[in-house]
């Protein structure tokens, strides 16, 4: 209870206590700090108006920055991070980016507004995620006045800088004990528990003391159970903190890929094994989003809609799962059980994910369709892996996101495939089987008929 | 690294037509723009939480809300029994409830409301409501509306000629139909507001709305109280594009309504799930056409039947589907024509004012019928749509009786065909598509004339404060609110210019309705020919005492008294600003005055729906490319060339951010912005997460956008300018031709695509599908 949040922002110490540790980054801000320049446009990560810059040791002496939507952080998340806000830039005279975007007329209502400089000034300052194009570091900025054609002129017209310094200000917050906040929700009547263990072993014993404990890692989706379903979380278990668990590392064969890694992280690696993932990535999310969100989250809460499964299951991904001392290595595919459930025993976690270099020639594609180009959840991904020698498909992993329950094989077609021509005729009719292979429903994103 | 935001800087001399800064763009930029929940949050603040309908039609049996009083932190729960006036929060004709009484009319709308310590507890108090619904038949769209003949009001008719003779008279004759989806504002800046009560059971109310007298009024009458009671003030809203004219008021009262009962402050912040759910959208509408032509592509005749979801209550529908016929002609002359326009109440969130107004889906229509016309004749679009264009003798005449004045389409679509090359890129999309199997190109001009003036004459009336204080400083004041057009700035610049001083001088103060009375609506791109001639009108007021002052101070005649750059000119002295207003105040002379301004010329007969309610026309025009996959349907818009007509610009940088805003909101209300209510009437896009507004990246990557140079306002308006706020967001209609030319290329354009708004990849899709079977079976 009395344990206390240590964050820089702006540059000068923030100690939160008694805090909820749900209790949202872009909350502490506007109602416990009185730093409004931050704003609330939608509260579950889709309109980047709460963008704020996160800065965080990266272990060999520097910072790394990135810019994440505060309104589905938690406040414990930023335990012995930097955080720079809008109010953060102007100090004299506005900062560059600032005055570029007073220039080229870039606010209009100007709600927006602090959110995009935020993400304009990441790009300045090279955060992560924010050497892409213009349109990419700012897909996760929606402005309803501009037509974006003025803040795409002032981001043009901002130079690159260094970030601040604050490498010496980060390490004198380190913590010397595991950060283990308790808070009484009267409202709910429950006590919620915040646990962030400082390793894997910790956090596998944590795991295990609390099998029923919801596992944190980057909060885009888990976020949105406290900012929209208003889930009264008991106990958290953050992996925040367990660097093993954000490493990716050449293995035998392929590349393994801690829990942890974001997919800013991960997207350089894996575009260069399957450069038609990469094109997908670039596409989930924002790139606040993939500056939070981990390939191991995208997988562990078996969402039918996920990007990453598909085409980790085209791929032949293998998961590592923990439990324990116990670690059980499975196919991805055989992960996913039934909508909402998955083959995570109580005490389990899942490790990593392995996935395989592709053998030479092996033809790899991934597509995800949605209403919107950018931003914006797949009514259907697909992703193929075919092999083909001589003319002959020998091998065909077709998955399927959208379509089913789960991420999901196209058995059917993939065996009209195996064995046939590489021809436009072996695909027509194979595609046929796609019928016996799914029933898709009709939501909000498409209709069953256009998901056939 | 410092944590404040810097004063503000000096901006240089300005005068009007100069692109000035937005005035709170350094305010913005750094954070320190204050909108209504950034305010310092007053001792003992209550959160309101309005509980919303589950269902979309029933009765409500009963409502036990004893484990909502008892919910931890709850202070208050309303219902209808605590109103003291009257239970209604409407515009015009009092069907809307602030609190649901027998029944309920649609999912969302508002049950009761619980103040509560937190937003949290208020939001969990509410969840503990026991309701019992007794369902009751529901007709959650059009079809069903028509089925069940529910109407908001009775059916209009607006015809000039004798459409049906024309039509069996006429050469060639088709029919078709098309169904446009709706459209949610998507404000980033949702809907807020704070009440804080005074004495004597006063209330004064920050409210994010476009229309701060109505507020006022409405909740004056919820409280049963006086309009003196009640102070409604404005600073800036986070956008609103209709969506914060009406739809305000129900938040407002509801704070101010707790505000009032308990003594304390209180807050209504809806989140963006509750605001999308309980608040109006655009009307969705079908469109069904009969037209007669000849060979040569112009119509004879042309019976339009517009028809559209009104939702559960009137608010201002009746206005906004008299503005779809008022442009169910754009820029073209229909030699004869019957417009019928049916209004369907459905059980579904009451829809409402967004930028527009209705404009643009009547606008829809008759460009649908541009492109069948030339489908049909085989005939250039571009060139069926200039060989229709108003001009010429007895080519004048609108379907509602008034006369064309100041046409300048013609010229406009001639200029943008030039400077886009229009001809040689339609002829390169013919080359591509023949080589190309897949992927489909599509090129289309479509012209905008947009009527500017709200259609309700007695609505076209502003006014403004201004004072002088001794030290030379001004405070500006009018009716009309910041919504991020750049209205302050634009009526700053008015003023600025009148008395000659820098623009730094101008104080822009928020708008509150103690200082200009009986405002109407900032609505109708009206916003800046009203308030900024009203403001124009107090500053000549005022400037009209100083120079009777200085004259006989300096002992000149008033000819020879002029506001200059350098100060007050009198005779041979030139005394600077701040020292005149100085002198002035010594010289005992009012410092304050008050504007007014109402549009001339303008009268209506909604009755007979002939008149001219339009002071005049804002025109533009625009050209699309765009390219789809016929495997995904996926489409990207590649280029769009824009020549806009502002007249006399007051601000070119404000009314380009206008123009390229509104094409682009446009654009995402004809592609990727679908509503989806599920068959329980529902609202399933009630996030961006589900309802998707153009990102940065669909901007199309080409955006050339140009005001029209030799554009200036036949009529007196404020330096000749023209409105700019709506017409923009009807030149992507320019998008979802090119589309529809796209898609119709599959079957080299043999068939008209059955192609509806919006065009997401499914109905390109469904379309292309549509196209391919038909021209094989023909």
């Amino acid at each position: 209870m009395s344990e206390a949040v240590r964050f820089l922002l702006n540059g000068r110490v923030v100690e939160a206590r008694g805090v909820d540790p749900t209790r949202t980054v872009l909350e502490y801000l506007r109602g416990d700090l009185a730093r409004t320049g931050t704003k609330e446009g939608c509260a579950e990560g889709d309109c980047g108006s709460c963008t704020v810059l996160v800065g965080e040791a990266d272990g060999a002496g520097a910072v790394a920055w990135r810019a994440v939507n505060s309104c589905i952080q938690f406040v414990p998340m930023l335990d012995g991070k930097a955080v720079i806000t809008v109010e953060g830039l102007a100090a004299d005279a506005p900062h560059p980016v600032q005055q570029a975007m007073i220039d080229h007329h870039g606010s209009q209502c100007g709600f927006c507004t602090p959110g995009i400089v935020m993400s304009l000034y990441g790009r300045a300052v090279g955060a992560q995620g924010a050497g892409a194009a213009v349109d990419e570091v700012l897909a996760g900025n929606l402005c309803r006045c501009t037509g974006y054609g003025a803040i795409i002129a002032a981001a043009g017209a901002v130079v690159p800088e260094a970030a601040p310094d604050v490498a010496g200000a980060l390490a004198g917050l380190t913590r010397e004990t595991t950060l283990d906040l308790s808070h009484a929700d009267p409202l709910h009547g429950v006590t919620r528990r915040w646990l962030a263990p400082r390793d894997l072993d910790e956090l596998a014993e944590a795991v295990l003391a609390h099998p029923e404990a919801v596992i944190v890692a980057g909060a885009t989706d888990i976020g949105l159970w406290v900012t929209k379903q208003r889930r009264p979380l008991e106990t958290l278990i953050d992996l925040g903190k367990v660097v093993a668990l954000k490493r990716i590392e050449p293995r035998d064969g392929g590349v393994w890929i801690g829990a942890g890694v974001r997919y800013v992280d991960a997207l350089e690696i894996l575009a260069g094994l399957y450069p038609d993932l990469g094109g997908m990535m670039r596409r989930l999310g924002s790139t606040q989003v993939r500056n939070s969100g981990t390939i191991g989250g995208n997988i562990a809460n078996g969402s039918p809609i996920g990007d990453m499964p598909p085409a980790l299951i085209a791929a032949d991904a293998t998961l590592t799962l923990r439990r324990g001392a116990e670690r059980r290595d499975l196919p991805l595919e055989d992960y996913f059980l039934a909508y909402g459930q998955q083959d995570r025993q109580p005490g389990e976690f899942v490790e990593g994910v392995f996935v395989p270099v592709p053998a030479p020639g092996l033809i790899f594609k991934v597509y995800k369709l949605s209403k919107r180009f950018d931003q914006d959840i797949s009514a259907v991904c697909a992703a193929f892996s075919i092999a083909v020698e001589g003319g002959i498909v020998r091998q065909a992993r077709i998955a399927f996101g959208g379509m089913a329950a789960t991420p999901k094989r196209a058995a059917g077609c993939e065996a009209l495939l195996v064995g046939q021509a590489w021809t436009l005729d072996t695909v027509e009719s194979a595609a046929l089987a796609l019928d016996e292979d799914f029933t898709p429903l009709s939501d909000m994103r498409a209709s069953a008929a256009y998901r056939s | 690294m410092a944590d404040s935001a810097p004063a503000a800087t000096t901006a240089p001399f300005q005068s009007v037509h100069a692109s000035v800064p937005h005035d709170s763009a350094l305010r913005h930029v750094t954070g320190a723009a204050v909108y209504i929940d950034d305010l310092p949050e007053p001792a003992g603040l209550l959160h309101v939480h309005l509980a919303m309908s589950a269902r979309a039609h029933a009765r409500i049996a009963a409502l036990d809300l004893s484990a909502v009083r008892a919910s931890p932190g709850v202070v208050a729960v309303l219902t209808a029994d605590d109103i003291p006036g009257e239970n209604d929060v409407s515009p015009v004709i009092h069907d809307d409830k602030l609190f649901a009484t027998d029944t309920v009319t649609y999912v969302g709308q508002s049950l009761f409301a619980v103040a509560a310590t937190s937003i949290a507890a208020a939001r969990a108090a509410a969840d503990k409501a026991v309701v019992a619904y007794v369902d009751l038949p529901a007709a959650l769209d059009i079809a069903a509306a028509r089925a069940a003949d529910l109407k908001i009001e009775a059916s209009q008719r607006m015809a000039r000629g004798d459409a049906q003779a024309a039509l069996s008279a006429s050469p060639q004759r088709l029919q078709g139909w098309m169904a446009i989806g709706g459209q949610d504002h998507f404000y980033l800046e949702g809907q807020v507001a704070l009440a804080i009560p005074g004495e004597g059971g006063d209330v004064h109310v920050w409210s994010s709305t476009q229309h701060p007298s109505e507020v006022q009024h409405l909740i004056a009458r919820v409280l049963d109280r006086p309009h003196t009671a009640v102070t409604v003030e404005v600073r800036r809203m986070g956008g609103g594009f209709g969506g914060k004219e009406t739809q305000a008021s129900l938040f407002a009262a509801a704070a101010a309504l707790v505000a009032v009962k308990t003594g304390r402050a209180a807050k209504c912040r809806p989140d963006r799930d509750e605001d999308m759910i309980m608040t109006g959208k655009r009307h969705d509408f079908e469109v069904a056409y009969d037209v007669g032509f000849d060979a040569e592509g112009r119509l004879t005749g042309l019976a339009l039947e517009l028809a559209s979801r009104c939702g559960a209550t009137t608010d201002l529908s009746p206005a906004i589907n008299d503005r779809a016929m008022f442009h169910a002609d754009n820029c073209y002359f229909l030699p004869a024509v019957e417009i019928l326009s049916h209004r369907f109440r459905t059980h579904t969130v009451s829809n409402t004012a967004f930028r527009g107004f209705g404009g643009p889906q009547g606008m829809a229509a008759i460009e649908r019928v541009m492109d069948a016309v030339a489908q049909a004749t085989g005939l250039d679009p571009l060139l069926v749509r200039q060989r229709n264009l108003y001009g010429g003798a007895g080519r004048d005449l609108t379907p509602y009786h008034q006369t064309v004045e100041d046409n300048v389409a013609p010229q406009l679509l001639e200029q943008l065909a030039a400077s886009c090359d229009y001809a040689a890129r339609q002829a390169a999309i013919d080359a591509f598509n023949a080589a190309s199997p897949w992927l489909k190109k599509g090129l289309a001009l479509t012209p905008v004339k947009f009527g500017i003036s709200f259609t309700t004459t007695h609505l076209n009336q502003a006014g403004a404060l201004i004072h002088l204080y001794a030290d030379g400083s001004i405070l500006l004041n009018h009716g009309g609110t910041e919504m991020g057009q750049g209205l302050f700035t634009k009526v700053a610049q008015i003023v600025a210019d009148a008395f000659q001083v820098d623009l730094a001088r101008v104080k822009v103060t928020s708008t509150v309705t103690d200082k200009v009375p009986n405002t109407s609506a900032t609505a109708a791109s009206s916003g800046t020919d009203l308030n900024g001639m009203a403001a124009l009108n107090a500053a000549e007021t005022i400037k009209a005492r100083l120079v009777a002052f200085a004259a006989a101070k300096w002992g000149c005649v008033e000819g020879e008294v002029a506001f200059t750059p350098d100060g007050l000119r009198a005779g041979s002295v030139v005394v600077p600003f701040g020292e005149l207003c100085r002198q002035a105040h010594l010289g005992r002379v009012s410092l304050s005055a008050t504007g007014f301004y109402a549009t001339p010329k303008i009268h209506y007969d909604r009755a007979s729906h002939s008149g001219r309610p339009f002071y005049y026309f804002a025109y533009g025009a625009a050209c699309s490319e765009v390219l789809i996959d016929t495997l995904t349907g996926e489409m990207k818009v590649l280029r769009a060339d824009i020549l806009h007509d502002v007249g006399r610009s007051l601000n070119p940088a404000i009314d380009l951010g206008q123009i390229e805003g509104g094409f682009i909101q446009g654009m995402g209300w004809l592609t990727t912005e679908e509503l989806v209510f599920d068959d329980q009437g529902r609202l399933r896009t009630h996030a961006p997460s589900t309802y998707k507004i153009p990102t940065c990246g669909d901007r199309p990557a080409v955006l050339n956008i140009d005001l029209w140079s030799a554009g200036r306002n036949v009529e007196a308006t404020v330096h000749r300018s023209k409105a700019v706020g709506e017409p923009p967001l009807m030149l992507a209609l320019s998008v979802f031709s090119a589309v529809s030319r796209a898609v119709a290329s599959v079957a080299d354009h043999k068939v008209m695509p059955q192609l509806n708004a919006p065009a997401t990849p499914e109905a390109i899709l469904m379309a292309v599908e549509d196209v391919k079977r038909r021209a094989s079976s023909c």
